[in-house]
């Protein structure tokens, strides 16, 4: 095998890595907190509800935005460390 | 100055800056054409983005959705925005890092396959012919509303600026024309809900208001929802009333369907590099939160201050819903359209909203968010 797919094999782990835990955290934050593990969320109050209810109404769009700019900037990251950046 | 007359011109300038624009960013080239030659800074596309996907059933009917269901509709506000993360991350990247115009020329590259590629096609127009019919309904309505002309009269205008528009400019045209829209849009959308969310909470920022509390008790105002709806005979707005698988596949076929349309991923080929593919996505997301953020906070207010209005006093007492006679204006302009209807069941000239079958007031749910300022005042 050449270097140049050892090195794209590991660029494309990486990326699939990063893809993984993404979307655990963006399933976890709407189809978890928003929606099925909200009965356990519904001691920790906020502002007049619970939780969960936060979580499915505002919470879960904040952390959407996060992921897809951590994800951004992670894959930015690797596109230099892999050499396969455009600039 | 007549009404008439006022939009007429106000319509007429809006005409002329969108003509104005295709003209000034006329295509001369192919990747002009299909993909604004490339050149489309990542903070422009996203707002364009943001405008090309909320269409009236982001600003109009969510907002009176959630109004009406409470937490149940939280489903529209993740499933339409969850949609980007997959976009961002499975697809937008990949298919920009492939250089073409359109998503059957990669298939069709793809998969080596010419009859794949026809097979892309189809689908892509069946999605656009069935998402058309509906934005066409709404060009009619519209402009047959603002010229005072017949649906078919307005429909026909309204394709016929369009055309012009999308022919001359292509993708650089409809990208500054998108742009232009979504400052517009989002202007109407949150000055309502800050005026509305400063008078009801104090809070300018109607996102930090609907989880504050009120200004007329001190009681948290989901709180005061939750209550004044419950002794209306309603379940709390808080709670969940459908069952929980059904809210996650419904939540997860609208993220799906979200990745998946085709004017949201050709938006995509427009950006100059991959890697500004990946930040579109977010700031498409950022432009679209903000009116998503916007809605909960709308549609809860909304409720408050209509169940508020139509039921002045305990909900025990004979006099405690508002007298028909006494109506407020609002509440007779609605009646007209028959988008709000009340019917007199117990005979006693008062308006009571109920629960169940005395109920004696239906109101639209699409009337919210046009109808809430003048609810709210």
């Amino acid at each position: 095998m050449s270097t140049q797919n050892t090195s794209g094999m590991a660029y494309w782990k990486a990326n699939v890595r990063l893809i993984t835990i993404s979307l655990v955290i963006w399933a976890v934050c709407s189809y978890g907190f928003g929606i099925i593990l909200r009965p356990l969320l519904a001691g920790i109050k906020i502002g007049g509800t619970d939780l969960g209810f936060w979580f499915a109404q505002q919470g879960s769009m904040i952390v959407f935005l996060v992921l897809i700019f951590f994800y951004a900037y992670k894959m930015n990251q690797l596109d230099r460390q892999f050499d396969v950046h455009e600039d | 100055m007549e009404l008439q007359t006022l939009t007429y011109i106000v319509v007429g300038l809006t005409f002329a800056l969108y003509i104005g624009i295709a003209v000034w960013a006329r295509a001369s080239t192919t990747g002009e054409f299909y993909a604004a030659g490339r050149g489309v800074h990542p903070v422009a596309n996203g707002m364009a983005t943001a405008a090309d996907w909320m269409s009236a059933a982001s600003f109009i009917s969510m907002a009176g959705i959630i109004a009406f269901q409470g937490y149940d509709a939280s489903l529209f506000l993740m499933g339409w925005t969850g949609g980007y993360v997959l976009l961002a991350m499975l697809l937008a990247p990949y298919l920009r890092k492939f250089g073409k115009f359109t998503v059957p020329e990669f298939i069709g590259d793809r998969f080596y396959s010419k009859t794949a590629r026809i097979v892309a096609v189809i689908c892509l127009i069946v999605a656009s012919l069935t998402y058309v019919i509906g934005q066409m309904k709404g060009i009619g309505v519209a402009f047959g509303r603002f010229l005072e002309v017949d649906y078919d009269t307005g429909l026909y205008t309204g394709m016929a600026i369009v055309f012009f528009y999308a022919v001359l400019g292509g993708m650089k045209g409809i990208t500054y024309t998108q742009i232009a829209q979504y400052c517009v849009l989002i202007m109407a959308y949150t000055i309502p809900a800050i005026f509305i969310s400063l008078q009801l909470t104090g809070n300018p920022i109607p996102q930090l208001g609907l989880f504050s509390n009120t200004v007329a008790d001190g009681t948290p105002l989901l709180a005061k929802l939750d209550q004044t709806i419950v002794d209306l005979g309603f379940a709390q707005y808080t709670a969940q009333k459908t069952n929980t698988l059904n809210l996650v596949l419904y939540t997860f076929s609208l993220m799906i369907g979200t990745a998946g349309l085709p004017h949201v991923i050709i938006r995509f080929f427009t950006v100059p590099k991959v890697k500004d593919a990946r930040s579109s996505a977010g700031w498409a997301l950022v432009f679209i939160s903000i009116l998503y953020t916007t809605a909960p906070a709308v549609g809860a207010m909304a409720m408050l201050n209509l169940a508020n209005t139509v039921q002045p006093g305990p909900v025990a007492a004979a006099d405690g819903a508002l007298e028909y006679e006494a109506r407020p204006q609002w509440f007779k302009n609605w009646e007209t359209t028959g988008l709000l209807t009340f019917e007199d069941k117990n005979g006693n000239g008062r308006v009571e909203y109920r629960k169940g079958d005395s109920n004696e007031l239906k109101v639209d749910r699409d009337i919210m968010v046009l109808a809430n300022p003048e609810i709210a005042k």
